[in-house]
């Protein structure tokens, strides 16, 4: 049995205009759609146990029910600000196959009532940001949406833009994001209220990831079941999951959600690239708590991946072989966190940088046991103390390297240092002040 | 702003008057085009947006620039800083002719991200966000781009270069006038 292909089929050669597309089959989900009542297509989407690809993995079809009966204008808001790091799927869909994103909007804004869509992107992907732009034109003209009907044939006006970022992680969280969209800094909002029920300009609004939009015409072609039947436990369909680092064939993969994570590296991806053992795998972007070589056979699918306490989140994995120096990973993953915090709060904003600049001492061999001590007690300081995800995000990892690769930490320590030496890749060599760019840190 | 010693160039014009009078047509000419993607009752949407046309047409964000973003928006002056100084992708200081970013992010640094910023902070002789003297190339490190799967990976020009080599940055960065 050949493997099903959902959002992979035409990558990377076929032709991404809509001639092209329609020439493969597409758009043919949108015209079965608006042949429906668009309950019944919000019913299809849960029975298909889709589950966001964004990372939190709420289920799709629940989430469309939450928003308010009578309360219009709605939005769709469509994050594909893709930030985190090891994460880089949906940027090819949006180059390969920029339509099948746009007839999924397309269907979840007929099944919605809504019709008004922002796709907002990270600044950095132009080129992305050119294929969406061009592929909406070419919808237009061809009256796919953007008039007064659908496909030519229901009444339904429909606008979709390209938002673009301007480098900001923080705003692929969903608060932010809307914040972005409205032109302001991405400063995460309160919640409750949640977006559905109040979200852009103060209006109902759903965000949905990329990947998880590019399923709905799939799933309103081929059924709910069939979907399902794909997946495993609670999660339908298949999952793009993004390779990176020591692997000899890195890449994105598409495969059945519940896929074996040793698999995908040692078969698909052909195992390491020196052919020297895996020391360690972060499964689903740099968030989410690492895990030893020996524990990597695990299923991808996220309640079965959470039972081994991690996560396979935005399907960034990260994999190391043994020539990898645990604190000088570490050091750059916090690193990240606190360049990105969005510094409106002073669990995140200051916990952050503090606890990459333990962690750089230790990598220095400048660091002491009272160190190690702090640094296993500051993650559970900021664990559930902030107003987003981004202050976990940056706690899981510190708490996850040191559980698992303590003995490395004490070794910086008690050896005055790093056993992998000077050469290679880090974070620690030159000036302090030249490891902090950007402008958020200029004004703080 | 950090530093207290700015030079009067590194500070940029001042007042919307200021600025050449050809490149705030070209800016006001192209403003339509941008707003026409929000609800005509939330201009201020436009602001990253415009902000980038801006920077696009005045090389950076100097104050000027940023009242003027402001001005034709409707806005508070300090809603443009605000966001300008946000956004890493804004500049609030002069650049180079060409910035020149690198990821030094995990996956990067695992296929030499890292060593490759390094080599290039000590051939161009810039350190981290500093300007060649010659005033052709601005760099700095940037967090993780999504080009993980074909790392390492920069940016130039906001334009995406993806599995560098040695070789292959010298060829991208030799072709920068
Ligand atoms: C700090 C932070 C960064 C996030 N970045 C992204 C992102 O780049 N892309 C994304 O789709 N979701 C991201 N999310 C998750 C979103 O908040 C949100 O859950 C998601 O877009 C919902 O869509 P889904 O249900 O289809 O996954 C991020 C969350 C946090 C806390
Ligand atoms: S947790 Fe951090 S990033 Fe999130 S709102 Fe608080 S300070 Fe900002
Ligand atoms: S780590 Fe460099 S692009 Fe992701």
């Amino acid at each position: 049995m050949s493997e099903t292909l959902i959002l992979t089929r035409r990558w990377p050669k076929n032709d991404p205009s809509i001639d092209g597309y329609r020439a493969d089959g597409g758009y043919r989900g949108l015209e079965k759609a608006i042949g429906m009542a668009p309950a019944a297509i919000v019913d299809e989407v849960k029975a298909s146990n889709l589950r966001g690809r964004g990372g939190a993995g709420f289920p799709t079809g629940l989430k469309w029910t939450f928003l308010p009966k009578d309360v219009r204008p709605r939005y769709l808001c469509i994050n594909a600000d893709e930030s985190e790091p090891g994460t880089f799927k949906d940027r090819y869909i949006c180059e390969y196959d920029p339509h099948l994103l746009l007839e999924g909007i397309s269907i979840a804004c007929f099944a919605l009532d809504i019709h008004l869509a922002y796709i907002y992107i990270r600044g950095e992907f132009a080129k992305q940001a050119r294929s969406l732009e061009k592929a909406i034109e070419e919808a237009r003209a061809a009256g796919i949406f953007g008039g007064p009907k659908l496909l030519g044939k229901a009444d339904f006006d429909l606008q979709i833009h390209v938002v673009r970022g301007a480098g900001a992680y923080i705003c692929g969280e969903e608060s932010a994001l809307m914040e972005s969209v409205e032109g302001k800094k991405g400063y995460p909002r309160f919640k409750p209220p949640f977006p559905a029920i109040v979200g852009l300009w103060g209006k109902p609004t759903i965000i949905n990831n990329v990947e998880t939009l590019a399923n709905v015409p799939w799933i309103v072609e081929h059924g709910a079941k069939a979907f399902a039947d794909l997946g495993a436990g609670k999660t339908g369909g298949t999952r793009l999951f993004g390779v990176s680092g020591n692997v000899k064939r890195p890449g994105v993969y598409e495969k059945p959600a519940g896929y074996n994570l040793k698999k995908l590296i040692m078969e698909d991806c052909g195992g390491t690239a020196s052919g020297r053992p895996v020391k360690a795998v972060i499964p689903g972007g740099s968030s989410s708590p690492v895990l030893r070589g020996d524990e990597i056979d695990v299923s991808l699918e996220p309640d079965a991946i959470k039972a081994a306490g991690t996560m396979s989140g935005s399907g960034g994995v990260i994999v190391m072989d043994d020539s990898v120096c645990m604190v000088r990973a570490l050091a750059r993953i916090a690193m990240f966190y606190a360049e990105e915090s969005c510094g409106q709060f002073t669990p995140c904003r200051q916990g952050t940088p503090w606890m990459w600049k333990i962690l750089e001492k230790i990598e220095r061999g400048e660091g002491t046991l009272k160190d190690l001590a702090l640094i296993e007690q500051l993650p559970g300081n900021i664990m559930g103390q902030t107003i987003c995800a981004l202050g976990d995000a940056a706690a899981m990892p510190v708490q996850s390297f040191v559980k698992k690769f303590r003995n490395e930490f004490v070794e910086h320590i008690e050896g005055k240092g790093c056993k992998h030496g000077e050469t290679g890749w880090g974070v620690s060599r030159g000036s302090r002040e030249a490891l902090v760019g950007g402008n958020r840190h200029a004004v703080r | 702003m950090s530093h207290h010693d700015e030079s009067t160039a590194e500070r940029g014009p001042q007042e919307i008057a200021d600025l050449p009078k050809e490149k705030v047509a070209r800016f006001d000419a192209a403003l339509p085009e941008i707003l026409k993607r929000y609800p005509t009752d939330h201009k201020e949407a436009a602001m990253l947006a415009a902000l980038r046309r801006a920077q696009e047409i005045f090389d950076w964000l100097s104050p000027a620039a940023q009242k003027l973003v402001a001005n034709r928006l409707g806005a508070a002056v300090t809603r443009a800083e605000e966001v300008a100084t946000f956004y890493v992708m804004y500049h609030t200081r002069p650049v180079g002719r060409h910035v020149v970013e690198v990821c030094t992010n995990v996956s990067c640094s695992l296929a030499g991200g890292y060593d490759l910023f390094d080599h290039l902070r000590k051939s161009l002789d810039v350190d981290n966000g500093g300007t060649t003297k010659d005033g052709r190339i601005t760099l700095r490190q940037v967090e993780c781009l999504g080009s993980c799967g074909t790392a390492p990976a920069m940016l130039v020009d906001e334009e995406m270069h993806e599995s560098l080599t040695p070789q292959s940055v010298e060829r991208i960065l030799g072709g920068l006038k």
